[in-house]
């Protein structure tokens, strides 16, 4: 890719990062969540990507890395709809934390707390696709 | 609240996704995670099954507010009890056999973990009661069987998988569709509550509408005649424990369950819509087993003959529904319904023992051409003497499962005074004899010609095996009434007692 284009992304890429933790942590309070902001973080890895990266070798070591951490974000997500079970009133996915008021960012009890994970999953899942795209179209020009 | 119906979906999701963490550092961990998984559902069904208690569950705890249901509802009855039991037996068999015939091709975890996957979505289809989270894990299920279709990643199984993959979306979009649209006439989704609010609404074309895209989606998905185009590709290309989980449970599980489900609990059926699932099931029954006769690749002929069986499956449900419907006695619509939930049970039993077979035939022939083969019977005598039973079971033999459920809902249409559709299901039971003896004589007998060397499979695969025969012969005990009271009888009770379901989920 051209200067203006590496350039252009490393700028952008921080703010793109920036704004998917942001509806993230806000999913309980305003439209989005976890899925759209796990959407909009897998974005700005492929935006770096799409600039920087292409060398096949270094792909793969990054998609071993994102399968692992899709797999271990959504069995967080189970363990927690389990602890639920344990702590407070034996039923699975129990909103067992404080659900301070409405409307101030840290609220709403374990919700957050799912978002945050499903946005990590969401995240890794795009990625994964991504790559694995990516390394196939590498390994036929090859 | 102590209830702990939601471990048969949380323990499988949970290990589809530890599969590939520690499967990274070991190869050793899916194949025996997987079968003690199976295992420990399998010891859990069927003590569910074998006491009385029936509950519902919700999810989150989220109370009803002013009696309408919010949360999500996991209802635990005796139908889906008898339905849960079978995909445990079933699905722990399987992966016994699994060990050695995944050991030929390379990615083993994902094997294990999409077929962890499959089984959450399938137990979730099974409690769900609530309309869209059926059609949520239904989307798991098919969506992980659809990857399991191309496991291979040949040409052949591509294209099935693809083929699959469109006539299964054309399905879901139908299912979702009508959802939308008992949603929006209903204004709630928890199955319970919609009959509930259907008993007051008066009958008029959108319901006929909505039951006729359900019939259509879930008969894509059950794989009824008109709808069956994919079935004979994917369940011949997918490597064969997928087709015995395919063609054993899955399409029963989320096609003739769903239906029955749906028409017996949530709808209130009419006299029309019973005569179509009726012709719907006599229509597969006779075609599957016309077109199973002409083939010669043992895994399409098994997949036409599931055609068939199922619709003797739908047969006998749908005299159940024409007797009910027209207000008949109803001591012999519970004969027709127990018979074919007792065919239900038997056929997953001998057409996954058959699948597996071909499987053991293809693991040590590298092929499924029925005019290569011949005269196995003397160096694979396990997979030979199995596959004799099964095919004696499914054709309906006498000491075998597979005659007597036939026989029950052959007598029921004949007391319900359906001589035809009595005589048609004697005639395909015929047919079925038929083309199951090509089948052996093809096979097993005759003159080897081009496999003289080679040897009986290991032993995980033959144990599941002589498994399944047994169960083929023990299954049989069934059909002595006070021991079909115990297993059949309580599914047979929540279906034809609406009341009976909506009651168990209380709010």
């Amino acid at each position: 890719m051209s200067l203006i284009v590496k350039k252009v992304a490393q700028l952008i890429t921080g703010f793109v990062f920036l704004y998917g933790i942001y509806i993230i942590v806000h999913g309980h309070l305003t439209p989005g969540g976890g899925f759209a902001g796990g959407a909009i973080l897998a974005g700005a890895y492929i935006l770096q990507i799409l600039a920087f990266g292409r060398d096949p070798l270094h792909l793969k070591k990054k998609e071993t890395g994102s399968s692992v951490s899709e797999s271990v974000a959504i069995f967080l997500v189970l363990m927690m709809a389990v602890a639920g079970f344990f702590i407070g009133a034996k039923v699975f996915f129990n909103n067992y934390l404080p659900t301070g008021k409405i409307g101030e960012l840290v609220s709403a009890g374990a919700i957050p707390l799912y978002n945050v994970l499903i946005g990590i999953e969401v995240a890794a899942a795009l990625l994964t696709i991504f790559l694995a795209l990516i390394i196939y179209k590498e390994e036929i020009e090859e | 609240m102590n209830s702990l119906i939601p471990l048969f979906i949380i323990i499988p999701l949970a290990i589809a996704f530890i599969i590939p963490v520690i499967g990274k550092l070991t190869n050793y961990f899916a194949k025996t995670i997987t079968p003690i998984m199976l295992l420990i559902l399998c010891f859990f069904s069927v003590t569910l099954l074998f006491n009385n208690n029936q509950e519902s569950y919700i999810v989150g705890g989220w109370q009803p507010v002013d009696n309408i249901p919010i949360g999500i509802y996991l209802v635990l009855d005796g139908f889906s009890k008898l339905i849960l039991c079978i995909i445990s037996v079933i699905g722990f068999l399987v992966s016994i056999y699994s060990i050695s015939y995944i050991s030929k091709y390379t990615s083993e975890n994902n094997f294990y973990a999409l077929f962890c996957l499959m089984i959450a979505g399938m137990n979730g289809v099974v409690l769900s009661g609530d309309i869209f989270n059926l059609f949520v894990f239904l989307e798991i299920s098919v969506i992980a069987s659809y990857a399991l279709v191309a496991f291979g990643v040949g040409k052949n199984e591509l294209e099935a998988s693809f083929k699959y993959q469109v006539l299964g979306n054309i399905a879901s979009f139908l299912i979702l569709f009508s959802i939308a649209l008992l949603y929006w006439q209903t204004k709630t989704l928890n199955i319970a509550d919609i009959s509930n609010i259907l008993k007051t609404h008066d009958s008029s074309a959108f319901l006929t509408f909505t039951q006729i895209l359900l019939i259509t989606g879930f008969g894509l998905k059950a794989a009824i005649i008109p709808f069956h185009a994919w079935l004979p590709d994917a369940h011949s290309s997918a490597p064969s424990p997928v087709s015995a989980m395919l063609s054993g449970v899955l399409i029963k599980a989320i096609g003739v369950y769903v239906i029955v489900r749906l028409f017996f609990n949530m709808f209130a059926f009419t006299y029309e819509i019973a005569v179509v699932i009726t012709v719907l099931g006599t229509l597969s029954m006779i075609i599957g087993s016309l077109l199973a006769i002409n083939q010669w690749d043992i895994k399409r002929l098994l997949a036409y003959s599931s055609i068939s069986q199922i619709g003797y499956i739908i047969l006998g449900f749908g005299i159940g529904m024409m007797i009910l419907a027209k207000g008949g006695k109803e001591s012999l619509a519970v004969l027709a319904i127990s018979g074919s939930l007792f065919h239900m049970v038997n056929h997953s039993v001998f057409k996954g023992l058959l699948f597996l077979g071909a499987g053991a035939i293809e693991y040590r022939t590298n092929t499924r051409d029925m005019n290569q083969l011949g005269g196995l019977s003397e160096n694979m005598p396990i997979t030979s003497t199995t596959s004799l039973g099964a095919s004696m079971s499914i054709s309906g033999i006498p000491p075998f499962n597979g005659f007597f459920s036939k026989l029950i809902i052959i007598i029921a249409a004949v007391q319900a005074k359906f001589y035809l559709l009595a005589f048609l299901a004697v005639i395909v039971s015929i047919i079925t004899l038929a083309y199951f003896l090509k089948f052996q004589k093809a096979v097993f007998y005759g003159k080897n010609k081009n496999f003289k060397d080679i040897k009986e499979v290991p032993f995980a695969m033959s144990l599941s095996m002589i498994v399944l025969v047994i169960l083929c012969l023990g299954l049989s005990v069934l059909a002595i009434p006070s021991i079909r009271e115990v297993v059949l009888d309580q599914a047979v009770n929540s279906l034809i007692n609406v009341d009976e379901y909506v009651n168990l989920v209380k709010y």
